[in-house]
């Protein structure tokens, strides 16, 4: 870390910096207001709330079932998992036991919607440090997972697809050669990612022992998923809390191991995500062997009124743990339900982390985060 | 929640504490006694509350407002909810420098629901602008007709 010794021989006044709400290594509507001193930053102030489009004051007057595209439209990234949380917590409040193909699917497409969010990831963090190659592979890629989306369900990047009580459409014809066939051309591809982005020398000196995470002020922090994980920690809800049919299969939670430098830098939270991949490929085909038979429609709620109480449920999206916080009146409208959104936690620990680095390394902090806006303000 | 926490926190604070029906979630009838009981969740060591993984408020109606906070132990890997509901003057103490991490869903609560925390670092508003007016999510809640003299779209009309 940077250090000014005596301020008095340098004697230069605190700036105050807005970076943002436009500005492309925000990912989104974020204002920094940024405290630097020259070019090291003292302090970072996330200014958010630019994309607040009163989320879960909608939710109080539509009923369970229009509440599902809104939640689509919360993490635009990883749709599936913000529509497959929710669902999760209106079955909990409905006390539904679901087909067991219906679990199949659902772990089949959240999977695949991972490993697309985090290609996204992977690309636009190297777009945040320079470089531009690796950005253009993962869209290339990305969009085959969304041609697989769209066989399924028609959309490329809001489905509406998992509803409460199970999804809307069964898998189509060819749906399960085409998925090996995609993960049979994916996987090669993530070793040259390696090649071009991971070891590369430059992309190393921007991303190695940046931004370190000690656990402990993770966890103080709220910080979950890959975030986290690159700090060492095995907090993976889908091994520690199996939801779904999760723990049918063989996986495992890579973890971030200080390969570059520090164990929890910037690096590692990347890396964490380029591993994780390939265990989403490795559940994928797993499940696409063993998909049992059955009816995806066969305990679809045709109205749905739950009784009288509350429900908090979670998820391992690709951001980190999603909860959801429904009170129910025994209506078919919510009471109140409060979404728990990973990116905002995550973004929370940004001052902790980027301060005392240079400007250019809050870029890199950033994106390492992999914040969606539209989760962060609902 | 597993029946040796109801112990633990049974013979630690049998008078200030009530537990739901289906012992789901433990209720905290004097809200000035959640500053020391947050504090025993945090650091006993049968306990180790490390996560706080939400805190939502909600409007109960009949000028009542409450606040979930739902505590997860990373190591211990178990699980609790604790309920504070006041009336909607009475403040409840902040627990920001606890788990940090409720520093941002204080201030979330405190803009669209009114409640506020004491001894939070920064209670201010944090999703909608600094000047709006009222807090959204109570049920009484009544949408402007004018934000800083521009209208606030309402229906169709404003926007076809």
């Amino acid at each position: 870390m940077f250090k000014i010794i005596d301020k008095s021989i340098i004697s230069a006044d605190e700036m105050v910096l807005n970076m943002g709400p436009q500005h492309p290594s925000t990912h989104g509507v974020l204002r920094l207001k940024i405290i630097t001193d020259g070019e090291i930053v003292s302090k970072v102030e996330p200014i958010i709330g630019y994309l607040h489009r009163c989320f879960e004051k909608h939710c109080e007057s539509l009923s369970y079932e229009q509440i599902v595209p809104f939640t689509d439209r919360c993490d635009y990234l990883a749709s599936m998992h913000m529509s497959h949380s929710y669902s999760m917590a209106v079955e909990k409040l409905l006390d539904l036991e679901l087909p067991e193909r219906v679990e199949y699917i659902r772990v089949i497409v959240a999977e695949l919607q991972r490993i697309a969010s985090h290609l996204i990831a992977v690309g636009v963090f190297g777009l945040d440090v320079g470089a531009i190659t690796p950005f253009t592979w993962t869209l290339r890629d990305r969009e085959r997972i969304l041609d697989l989306f769209e066989m399924l369900c028609g959309a490329r990047l809001l489905y509406n697809y998992v509803w409460p009580g199970g999804v809307s459409h069964d898998l189509p014809p060819k749906f399960i050669e085409e998925t090996h066939k995609f993960l049979d051309y994916f996987l090669p591809q993530i070793d040259e990612y390696n090649q071009i982005l991971s070891t590369n020398k430059i992309f190393i000196e921007r991303s190695a022992d940046v931004g370190v995470l000690p656990l402990e002020v993770g966890i103080n922090y709220g910080v979950t998923g890959p975030t986290l994980r690159g700090s060492g920690s095995t907090f993976d809800l889908r091994k520690d809390e199996p939801y779904s049919v999760y723990n049918k299969f063989d996986f495992d939670v890579p973890v971030g191991e200080g390969l570059m430098g520090t164990v929890g830098d910037c690096w590692d939270r990347y890396y964490v995500k380029v591993l994780e991949m390939k265990e989403s490929a490795k559940i994928i085909r797993q499940a696409l062997d063993s998909i049992p038979k059955g009816d995806v429609h066969e305990v679809l709620p045709k109205k749905i009124r739950p009784p009288k109480g509350e429900v908090y449920s979670r998820y391992e999206s690709a951001r980190g743990d999603v909860g959801f916080y429904i009170r129910s009146a025994g209506k078919n409208m919510p009471d109140r339900l409060k979404m728990r959104s990973p990116a905002y936690c995550n973004l929370s620990v940004l001052n902790e982390i980027s301060a005392g680095w240079m400007m250019s390394d809050v870029i890199a902090v950033l994106g390492s985060l992999d914040i969606v806006l539209g989760e962060i303000d609902r | 929640m597993s029946i040796k926490i109801i112990d633990i926190l049974d013979k630690k604070f049998k008078d200030s504490i009530n537990f739901s029906e289906n012992q789901n979630s433990l209720f905290i009838d004097d809200p000035s006694k959640w500053d020391k009981i947050s504090k025993f969740l945090h650091q006993n060591k049968d306990l180790k509350f490390d996560y706080l993984m939400c805190l939502s408020g909600y409007d109960l109606t009949d000028n009542k407002l409450g606040v979930a906070y739902n505590l997860y132990s990373t190591s211990l890997k178990h699980y609790l909810e604790v309920r504070i509901e006041v009336e909607s003057e009475i403040e409840i103490p902040s627990v920001a420098n606890l788990w940090r991490t409720a520093n941002w869903h204080e201030r979330e609560a405190y803009d669209l629901l009114g409640i506020k925390f004491t001894d939070h670092p920064e209670l201010k508003r944090i999703l909608l602008p600094e000047d709006w007016e009222g807090h959204p999510l109570k049920k009484d809640y009544e949408t402007p007709d004018f934000y800083n003299g521009m209208p606030v779209p309402k229906d169709k009309s404003y926007w076809e």
